[in-house]
C-alpha cells in the first residue's frame, strides 16, 4: 500500500511543472493515493493548479507567512509533520527538491534516493551516478518511509483534468528563524523556461563571447526555443549560471536540442541525454558531441547559424 | 573562528567510468583518485576566509579507507591547518556520513562547516543538508558567494530560477557550487610542509555512529546508448531533415 506525498514546487504564485512530473513517477509504481502538499504564504491558487493534475487524490495546504520562500530549514519540519501515515515523500530533483528532501530524510532518520530515473517497483528504482556514466538499481527498505527526489527529465508531466479536494492542514512544528530570505535575482526573459521548453538552443565555448551569444538568442527566438549553455560558456561569463545544462546544472529533455559550439563534455551530455532529437553544430568534426547527436553539421557556427535562421523563414 | 571542511576522495573527474561486465560495480582498480572537485572548492573557500582574517583554523575531514591519508595530506598541502581521518573500509552512504560529521562537529565545535554540494561519484547531493538537519542548524546549499559578517553569513545560491541570497546565523552548513571560487594549485614546498601537519586518525567504530546505510545497490549498468546519428553536409539538408521529423 503506497501512500505518496509530493511536496509541490512553486514560484511567484505558480506551480512548477516538476510537481506534475513527480505525479507521473508515483503513478509508475501504482501508488494507491497521491497527495500534493503546498507550503506557501498564500497557497490557494497554487493548490488549485495542483488539484487540476490528473491522478492527484488530495491537495494539502499549509499556509504560513514563513512559507513565503522555500527555505528548507523552515519547510522540512512541516513536511515531516504532514508526512505522518505516508509511505513515500517525493520532491522534484530541482534545486528546490535537492535542497529540501535530504533535510526531510535526515529528520525522519531515513536514507534518501536521489534522482529517480526509472521505477522498478515502489521500493526499487534506477538512478544515474558518475554523471550518468552508470545507472544503478537501488532498493530501499519497505518498512520505512521512502524519501526520494525525481529526475524531472525522466517523467512526462501528468496531464490536467483532475479535480482533487483541497484541504488546509494545521501542523505543529517549530519553525527556525536562523535562516532568512534576502532576495532572488531572476533572469528576466520572455523566452520559454529552459527546464520545461520543448525546444532548446544552447551555446558553448565556441560562441566566443557574451556579444556573440546574440546569434544563439536570435536562432532561439526564431524557433520559439529556450536558451541554454554549457558550463564552459557560463564559466567564461557569456551567460548567467541559470542557463547551464549538465550534471551540475539543469537536466532537460526537450523534443529538440541544438548544441552550438559545444564540444560535448560528459558532464554536459548527461544533462541532455533524454532529449528527443539532438542537433550539433561544431567546427571540430571530432568533437564528442557528434557521438550522441542525431544530426551533426560540421562548420563555422557564425556562418551556419545565420543561414539556418534564414532557412527557417 | 573554526571551519570544518568535508573532503571526500573520488574517482578523478577525467576518468572514463567503466561498468563491470557482471554489473557488480564500476571499475575503480587502478584508476586515478582525486579530491571531489566540489570539496576542493569548499577547502579553497575556507582558506580564503582564513586569509581574510575571518577564520583562524581550517580542519579537513574525510571518511574512508586507510590509504586516504595521502589524500588528506593534499588537503593539508593546499593549506588546511590539520586533518581528521575517520577510518572505515566500507563506503558510507550520505546519512551515515552526516551522522559521522555530526560527531566531529560535537568534538570540534566549528562555526562553519563547508562541504561540496555533491560528490561526483554517487551524485547524491544530500550530506550537507542532512548534516544541517541533524545539527539543527541552517543550511546554505549550492553557494556561489559567501560573505561572513560577524555571526551571520550572507550566501548567494545558484538555484534554477537564478541567484538566491539568504542570510543564516552561524554556526551553519554551507555547500559549494562550481563558481564559488577556483581552487589553488598545490606547490611543492607545501607538500613538504604538509608532512608535519597534524593528522588525527579515528576508527569509525569508535564514534558509535548509527548506520544510515539503508539503501542496497543491486545492479550497475552502462547507460543506454543513443543510436548513432547522421552527418549532414549543409544547412539545407539539416532543415529538410528537421522538417521530415516535424521539429520545425
Amino acid at each position: 500500500m503506497s501512500k505518496v506525498l509530493i511536496v509541490a514546487e512553486h514560484l511567484n504564485g505558480k506551480l512548477n511543472s516538476s510537481t506534475a512530473r513527480c505525479v507521473t513517477c508515483a503513478q509508475a509504481f501504482n501508488a494507491d493515493s497521491i497527495d500534493v502538499l503546498v507550503l506557501a504564504d498564500t497557497p490557494a491558487a497554487i493548490a488549485a493548479e495542483a488539484a487540476a493534475i490528473a491522478g492527484v487524490s488530495k491537495v494539502l495546504t499549509i499556509s504560513h507567512s514563513a512559507n513565503a520562500h522555500a527555505i528548507a530549514a523552515v519547510y522540512a519540519p512541516q513536511v515531516v509533520a504532514a508526512a505522518q501515515g505516508y509511505s513515500h515523500v517525493l520532491a522534484p530533483s530541482t534545486t528546490f527538491g535537492k535542497d529540501l528532501a535530504p533535510r526531510i530524510a535526515a529528520l525522519l532518520g531515513v536514507a534518501q534516493v536521489s534522482d529517480i530515473a526509472e521505477v522498478v517497483n515502489a521500493h526499487c528504482f534506477k538512478r544515474p551516478i558518475y554523471a550518468g556514466n552508470a545507472i544503478i538499481t537501488v532498493e530501499a527498505p519497505a518498512d520505512a518511509v521512502l524519501v526520494a527526489t525525481v529526475r524531472t527529465a525522466s517523467f512526462a508531466a501528468a496531464a490536467a483534468g483532475g479535480s482533487a479536494a483541497i484541504e488546509a492542514l494545521n501542523v505543529s512544528a517549530e519553525l527556525p528563524a536562523h535562516t532568512r530570505f534576502v532576495e532572488l535575482q531572476q533572469g528576466k526573459s520572455d523566452r520559454p523556461d529552459l527546464q520545461s521548453a520543448s525546444r532548446v538552443v544552447s551555446g558553448g565555448r565556441g560562441v566566443g563571447s557574451a556579444e556573440n551569444f546574440a546569434v544563439i538568442y536570435q536562432l532561439a527566438d526564431k524557433l520559439g526555443a529556450a536558451v541554454g549553455a554549457s558550463r564552459a560558456a557560463v564559466d567564461a561569463g557569456y551567460v548567467p549560471s541559470d542557463l547551464q545544462v549538465g550534471q551540475t546544472g539543469k537536466i532537460i529533455a526537450p523534443e529538440l536540442y541544438m548544441a552550438i559550439g559545444i564540444s560535448g563534455a560528459i558532464q554536459h551530455l548527461t544533462g541532455i541525454k533524454d532529449a528527443g532529437t539532438i542537433v550539433a553544430i561544431n567546427k571540430d568534426g571530432e568533437a564528442p558531441i557528434f557521438e550522441i547527436a542525431d544530426i551533426g553539421l560540421v562548420g563555422d557556427l557564425f556562418t551556419l547559424v545565420p543561414q539556418l535562421e534564414a532557412a527557417l523563414g | 573562528m573554526k571551519i570544518l571542511v568535508g573532503y571526500k576522495r573520488v574517482v578523478d573527474y577525467n576518468v572514463r567510468i567503466q561498468v563491470k561486465p557482471d554489473g557488480s560495480g564500476v571499475v575503480t582498480e587502478g584508476v586515478k583518485l582525486s579530491a571531489n572537485p566540489f570539496d576542493d572548492i569548499a577547502l579553497e573557500e575556507a582558506l580564503r576566509l582564513r586569509e581574510k582574517g575571518v577564520a583562524t583554523d581550517v580542519v579537513v575531514a574525510t571518511i574512508g579507507p586507510a590509504d586516504c591519508q595521502a589524500h588528506l595530506r593534499n588537503g593539508l598541502a593546499m593549506g588546511a591547518n590539520r586533518a581528521i581521518h575517520v577510518v572505515t573500509t566500507q563506503a558510507v552512504q550520505p546519512l551515515t556520513a552526516a551522522r559521522t560529521l555530526l560527531k566531529l562537529i560535537e568534538k570540534e565545535q566549528p562555526d562553519i562547516v563547508i562541504l561540496g554540494k555533491q560528490a561526483i561519484d554517487d551524485d547524491c547531493n544530500q550530506t550537507g543538508q542532512m548534516l544541517a538537519a541533524l545539527w539543527n542548524r541552517p543550511q546554505a546549499t549550492f553557494a556561489s558567494k559567501v560573505d561572513i559578517n560577524g555571526r551571520n553569513a550572507r550566501v548567494t545560491r545558484e538555484v534554477d530560477a537564478g541567484l538566491e541570497t539568504i542570510e543564516v546565523d552561524l554556526p551553519a552548513v554551507i555547500t559549494t557550487d562550481l563558481r564559488l571560487n577556483e581552487p589553488r594549485f598545490i606547490k611543492l614546498p607545501d607538500i613538504m610542509k604538509a608532512k608535519s601537519k597534524p593528522l588525527e586518525t579515528i576508527p569509525l567504530e569508535s564514534l558509535a555512529v548509527e548506520s544510515g546505510d539503508h539503501l542496497k545497490t543491486t545492479h550497475y549498468a552502462a547507460p543506454a546508448k543513443r543510436s548513432k546519428g547522421v552527418m549532414v553536409k549543409d544547412v539545407a539538408e539539416l532543415v529538410s531533415l528537421l522538417k521530415t521529423k516535424g521539429l520545425v
